[in-house]
C-alpha cells in the first residue's frame, strides 16, 4: 500500500481549495481598497494565493499521474481507468475518462491562463482575478472529496480515494491491504492519439470562455461598460479557434475510429458545446462594432455572459447524469448535481443581477440602424446564430423539463427526437445558408460605406461567379435536393464574396484579412460537410448473389460485402482483396501476419516464426519475441487499380470483455475527392466450430507435385525429430516430421505434420494447419518397402470477413475549411492583441 | 414601424416555430402497453421505451439470443410497470449491455415483436456495482 502519494495529492487538492478562496477574496479587497499601499499588500497577498494554487494543481496532476504510472491499484482511480498493459502514451487519457480527471484539466488550463492574466493586465488584474478565484473554488470543490461534519454531505468526489473506500467487496473486510493485481483498463475507444489530445483541446476551450465572462463582469462591476471589450476580445477569438478545433477533433475522432460512418451524431454531449460555439462566434461580432454602435455594446454583454453560462450548463447536462435515458455518452453520476447546480446557480443568478442592476447605466441610443450599414447584417447573422443555437438547445433540455416538472409533481413523457440526425439536420442546413447568405453580402459593407446602386454594382460580379461555379458544382455532383441546392449556393456565395474582399485587402492590408479567411474556411466546412454526409453512400454492396445471414435484414445483406481471403473482387472500379489477419506489435509501427507467429502462454508475446516483414522492411527476426495487443486484430485489404496496389487497408476489431465484447474502427483510404471508408461488419467467429469436410487420402513421394485444394505442394522433406513439445520422447519412441512446400496465392506455405510411435505401438498423429489456405494435413502412414508417404487433406471454407464501405464525398473540404478557418481566427487574434497592445500603451 | 423592431418579432416568430417543431417531432416515454396501443391505433412514429433486463438471482441475463453470426440480437425487456417483452435488435449485442440498470429501446411494435432501431444504455455509476475482479 503507497498511502503517501495519495495523501499528498489529497493535501494539494486541499491546497488548491483554501488558496483560490483566498485569492478570491484578496482580490475583492484589494478592488475595494483606497488606499493605494493596502491595494498593493492586498494584491501581493492575492498573487501569492494564486500561485499558490497553481502549483497546489500541478502537484495534483503530478500524483494522480504517479498513481497511474506506477500501477498503484490500491487507488480507485488507477484500478477502474488504467492497466498494467496501458501503453504510455495512453496513460495521459486516464485523466478524462474519469470526472474527477476532467475537472482537473479543466482548473489546470484556468490557473495557466490566470497566471498569464496577472502577468499582462494591470488595470484588469483585480476584478477579473476575483471571477478566476470564484470559479476555480467551485471547480476545486468537485474533487474535494471531504464529509462536511454538520450536515453530513459529501462535497465532491476525490481521485485519491482508495479503492476499498470506493468499493463494497467483501475481499477488504477479511484483507484490507489488499491490492488487486491489475486494473479495469482504459475504455479502448480513448487508446486513440485523437483522444490524447482532442480533450485538453476542447476543456482548454472550456476554459477560455472564462476570460471574456470574467472581463465583461469585471466591466459592469467597475461600471466600465465598453472598455473591457478591447482586452477580451482577443481572448475571445482565441477561444472560438480552440473550442473550434475542439469540436472538430471530437468529430475527426469519431470519424476515425467509431463505426457509424460519421463524424456528427447530434448526440446531447455534442450539442452541448456546439451551442456554446455558436453564441460565441456571435458574440465576436457583436463585440467588433461595439464602437459604432452602443446596441451592440448591450448584446456583447448578453451573449459574452451567455456562453459562460451555456458552458456551465452543458457540464451540468453532462456530469449530472440527467442525459442517462437521452445520450449515448455522458459520464455517470458521481452524486455530484446538486454541487453543478449551484455552480450553474451562482454565476446565472449573480450575472442576471448585475446586468438588471447595470442596464440602465449601460451606454444606449434610439438611432436607427440602416440596412446598408455593416451593423445591420452583424445583427442579423448574429441573431441567426443565436436562433441556430436555441434550436438545438431546446430539444437537448428535454430531458431538463421533465426532471423540472417532476419537482412540480407533473409527470412528463417527452422523450428527444427519434432520429436525432434527421431531426437536427433539416433545421440546421437553412440556418447554415442563412448564416452563409448574410455573412456573404455583410462582407460587402465592412470595408465600404454602400448604398443600394453601389451594393448593386459590387455584388453583381460575385453574384455571378458564384452562378457559374454553382451550375458547375450541382451539374458534376449531380444535386438536385432542393435543401441541398440552397445550401450550395450559398455557400458558394459565401467563398466567393470572402475571396473578393480578401483579395483587396491582401493588396491594402493583409493583416485585416481574418474575418474574409475564417468566411472562406466556413463555407468550404458547409461545402464538405453537405456532400460528404448528404451524399454518403454505400460502395460494398453485396454483388455475390449470395445471403450472409437471414436473421440480418436486408439491409446487412445488401450493403455488405464478403470477402474470402486471397480471392479478388471488385469494389468502387477498384480490385479488392482480403489478405488476412494482422496483429500489430507495441512500440513499433507495421503490421505482423498471424500465420508469421506463435503464440506464447502470455497472451501479450508472441514468437516470430520467420523473418517478419512489412512492406519489404524487416521488423522482427525469426525467433523474437514480440510484444502485442491480443485484443486488436486487424485485417489487412488491399486495394488495386489497373494492377497497382492503391491502397492497403487495416480495418481493427478489438475484442475486450469488460467493455462488452467487439468493438469495430474503420480504416480510410483518403482520396483528394472523397474518402472510402472500410470498417469490418462481421468478423469470423474464432470461437465457431470448424467443418473440415471429408477427409482426402494420398500417397506421396519425394519432390513430386500435387495439387492440395487446387494449391501446387510437393513433399519436400522428412526428418526423425528429437524432441517434441508437449510430448515426451524415450529411446524407442520415434516422431516424424515430414515439411510441404505449399504455392500459396502469394506466398510459400509449409505445413509440417507429425507422426508419432509411442511404446512400439501407439500411433499418435499432429496435423498441421494452414490457416491461410484453409487445408489441414495430417501424416497418415510411412511405407518405407515403396518410399511413400499417406497423408490426409482436410479442407475448410477459407478465412473470411465481412466488410462495410462508404464513400465520403469531398469530406476533406471540411477537414480543409477546418484548418482555414483557424488560420482566420489567429490572424484576427494577432491583429487585436497588437491593437490592444497599442492602446493599452497609449493610456 | 422600427426595423429593429420587426427584426424583433420575426425573431420571436421563428422562436416560436422552433418549439412547435420540436414538440411535433419530439418522440415520448411510454411503457410497452401504451406503445402496443399507439401502433395498434396506426401511429408508427418510434417511441422511447424504458426498461431493465430480465435477470435471474445471480444478475445472469435471461433470454438473451445471439443470433448464429451474432450480427442481431433479441432479449427481454422489463418495464416500469412490469411488463415483459422480446425486443428484436437488428445489431449485434452493445457493449457495456450485462452491466447497464436500464436499456432505453428506441423503436416501434411490428406484430407481437418490439424492433428496436437504437439502443441506449444507462451503466451504474462505478461507485456502486462495480465487481472486484479478486486475486486476478
Amino acid at each position: 500500500m503507497h498511502y503517501f502519494i495519495g495523501n499528498l495529492g489529497h493535501f494539494f487538492i486541499i491546497t488548491t481549495f483554501i488558496s483560490s478562496a483566498i485569492a478570491a477574496f484578496s482580490y475583492l479587497k484589494a478592488q475595494t481598497q483606497t488606499n493605494l499601499e493596502q491595494k498593493r499588500n492586498w494584491i501581493n497577498n492575492a498573487r501569492t494565493a494564486f500561485y499558490i494554487h497553481t502549483i497546489a494543481i500541478f502537484g495534483i496532476v503530478f500524483s494522480l499521474f504517479f498513481i497511474i504510472y506506477n500501477h498503484y491499484f490500491e487507488y480507485h482511480y488507477a484500478y477502474s481507468h488504467s492497466s498494467i498493459h496501458l501503453q504510455a502514451q495512453y496513460m495521459v487519457s486516464c485523466f478524462w475518462e474519469g470526472q474527477e480527471g476532467s475537472f482537473l484539466l479543466w482548473m489546470f488550463w484556468q490557473a495557466i491562463i490566470g497566471v498569464v492574466l496577472i502577468n499582462t493586465q494591470k488595470n484588469w488584474e483585480a476584478p477579473v482575478m476575483v471571477v478566476f478565484g470564484c470559479v476555480q473554488l467551485f471547480l476545486a470543490s468537485m474533487i474535494l472529496g471531504i464529509v462536511i461534519p454538520l450536515i453530513d454531505t459529501k462535497l465532491g468526489s476525490s481521485p485519491f480515494i482508495l479503492l476499498r473506500d470506493a468499493m463494497d467487496a467483501p475481499i477488504f473486510k477479511t484483507q484490507p491491504e489488499f491490492v488487486p493485481k491489475d486494473g479495469n483498463g482504459l475504455n479502448p475507444l480513448l487508446q486513440n492519439y485523437w483522444m490524447v489530445i482532442h480533450p485538453p483541446t476542447l476543456f482548454l476551450g472550456f476554459a477560455l470562455t472564462l476570460v471574456p465572462f470574467a472581463f465583461c463582469i469585471a466591466g459592469l462591476w467597475q461600471k466600465k461598460y465598453s472598455e473591457w471589450i478591447k482586452p477580451a476580445l482577443p481572448w475571445t477569438l482565441l477561444c472560438g479557434a480552440v473550442l473550434g478545433l475542439g469540436i472538430l477533433m471530437g468529430g475527426y475522432w469519431a470519424y476515425e475510429t467509431l463505426n457509424f460512418g460519421g463524424y456528427w451524431n447530434w448526440d446531447p454531449v455534442e450539442n452541448a458545446v456546439y451551442v456554446p460555439w455558436l453564441i460565441l462566434i456571435a458574440s465576436i461580432h457583436t463585440m467588433i462594432t461595439y464602437k459604432n454602435s452602443e446596441t451592440a455594446l448591450k448584446i456583447s454583454i448578453i451573449l459574452v455572459i451567455s456562453v459562460f453560462i451555456l458552458i456551465l450548463y452543458s457540464t451540468f447536462l453532462t456530469r449530472s447524469g440527467i442525459l442517462g435515458d437521452a445520450s449515448v455518452h455522458s459520464f455517470t453520476d458521481l452524486g455530484l448535481s446538486g454541487q453543478l447546480l449551484v455552480y450553474l446557480l451562482f454565476f446565472t443568478v449573480l450575472s442576471i443581477a448585475l446586468i438588471v442592476l447595470r442596464w440602465k447605466q449601460i451606454p444606449s441610443s434610439d438611432k436607427e440602424v440602416s440596412i446598408y450599414s455593416r451593423e445591420f447584417w452583424i445583427f442579423l447573422g448574429a441573431t441567426t446564430l443565436c436562433l441556430m443555437g436555441f434550436q438545438v438547445l431546446i430539444p437537448t433540455s428535454i430531458p431538463v423539463y421533465n426532471s423540472i416538472s417532476e419537482l412540480v409533481g407533473v409527470t412528463s413523457n417527452l422523450a428527444p427526437p427519434a432520429n436525432q440526425i434527421q431531426f437536427y439536420s433539416k433545421f440546421q442546413l437553412w440556418f447554415g445558408a442563412a448564416v452563409a447568405l448574410i455573412s456573404g453580402t455583410g462582407q460587402f459593407f465592412w470595408w465600404k460605406k454602400l448604398d443600394s446602386s453601389g451594393l448593386r454594382k459590387q455584388l453583381l460580379f460575385p453574384v455571378l461567379l458564384s452562378l457559374i461555379i454553382f451550375a458547375i458544382i450541382i451539374s458534376v455532383g449531380k444535386v438536385y435536393d432542393p435543401a441541398y441546392l440552397v445550401l450550395t449556393l450559398a455557400s458558394v456565395y459565401l467563398i466567393v464574396s470572402n475571396a473578393n474582399v480578401l483579395l483587396t485587402l491582401f493588396k491594402l492590408n493583409p493583416k485585416l484579412s481574418g474575418g474574409a479567411i475564417a468566411h472562406i474556411g466556413i463555407g468550404l466546412i458547409l461545402i464538405g460537410i453537405l456532400f460528404s454526409a448528404g451524399y454518403s453512400k454505400v460502395v460494398s454492396l453485396n454483388n455475390t448473389g449470395l445471403l450472409y445471414s437471414k436473421e440480418a435484414g436486408t439491409e446487412f445483406n445488401r450493403d455488405n460485402l464478403l470477402l474470402f481471403i486471397n480471392e479478388t473482387r471488385t469494389m468502387a472500379g477498384y480490385d479488392i482483396e482480403y489478405l488476412g489477419e494482422r496483429v500489430q506489435a507495441q512500440n513499433k509501427s507495421g503490421f505482423i501476419k498471424k500465420s508469421d507467429i506463435e503464440l506464447t502462454n502470455d497472451p501479450f508475446k508472441v514468437v516470430a516464426k520467420k523473418d517478419v516483414l512489412f512492406k519489404e522492411k524487416k521488423l522482427f527476426s525469426s525467433k523474437d519475441t514480440i510484444n502485442i495487443n491480443p485484443e486488436n486484430t486487424y485485417y489487412e485489404i488491399e486495394l488495386r487499380k489497373n494492377g497497382k496496389v492503391a491502397a492497403s487497408l487495416f480495418p481493427r476489431i478489438q475484442i475486450n470483455e469488460a467493455m462488452g465484447g467487439r468493438i469495430a474502427s474503420p480504416d480510410i483510404k483518403r482520396n483528394l475527392g472523397s474518402d472510402l471508408y472500410t470498417h469490418v461488419a462481421a468478423p469470423m467467429d474464432p470461437d465457431a466450430e470448424v467443418d473440415w469436410g471429408k477427409t482426402e487420402e494420398l500417397k506421396i513421394t519425394f519432390g513430386k507435385n500435387f495439387f492440395v485444394n487446387d494449391y501446387v505442394a510437393v513433399l519436400e522433406d522428412v526428418k526423425r525429430l528429437d524432441k517434441l513439445e508437449g510430448v515426451e520422447l524415450l529411446k524407442e519412441d520415434v516422431a516424424v516430421q515430414a515439411k510441404i512446400k505449399i504455392q500459396g496465392e502469394h506466398e510459400l506455405y509449409y505445413a509440417e505434420p507429425v507422426f508419432i510411435i509411442k511404446d512400439r505401438s501407439q500411433i499418435g498423429r499432429i496435423p498441421s494447419e494452414v490457416k491461410d489456405l484453409g487445408i489441414k494435413i495430417t501424416l497418415l502412414n510411412i511405407h518405407p518397402e515403396t518410399n511413400e508417404f499417406s497423408f490426409a487433406i482436410n479442407q475448410r471454407q477459407k478465412d473470411w470477413v465481412i466488410i462495410k464501405t462508404l464513400e465520403k464525398p469531398l469530406i476533406n473540404i471540411l477537414w480543409l475549411g477546418t484548418c482555414i478557418l483557424m488560420i482566420g481566427f489567429c490572424v484576427a487574434m494577432v491583429r487585436r492583441f497588437i491593437e490592444y497592445k497599442a492602446s493599452a500603451k497609449a493610456n | 414601424m422600427k426595423k429593429s423592431h420587426l427584426l424583433a418579432i420575426g425573431v420571436i416568430v421563428v422562436a416560436i416555430g422552433i418549439i412547435i417543431a420540436t414538440a411535433g417531432d419530439a418522440s415520448t416515454y411510454v411503457d410497452f402497453d401504451q406503445a402496443y396501443q399507439l401502433a395498434e391505433s396506426g401511429k408508427t412514429s418510434s417511441i422511447h421505451v424504458v426498461g431493465s433486463l430480465k435477470k435471474d438471482s445471480n444478475g445472469n441475463i435471461i433470454g438473451l439470443e445471439k443470433s448464429a453470426d451474432r450480427l442481431s440480437c433479441s432479449f427481454i425487456l422489463v418495464d416500469d410497470k412490469n411488463k415483459e417483452q422480446k425486443v428484436v435488435y437488428n445489431e449485434p449485442v452493445p457493449a457495456d449491455f450485462g452491466k447497464s440498470e436500464k436499456i432505453v429501446v428506441i423503436g416501434e411494435y411490428h406484430a407481437n415483436q418490439f424492433i428496436a432501431n437504437k439502443i441506449l444504455l444507462k451503466c451504474p455509476s462505478k461507485y456502486q456495482e462495480q465487481k472486484l475482479k479478486a486475486g486476478v
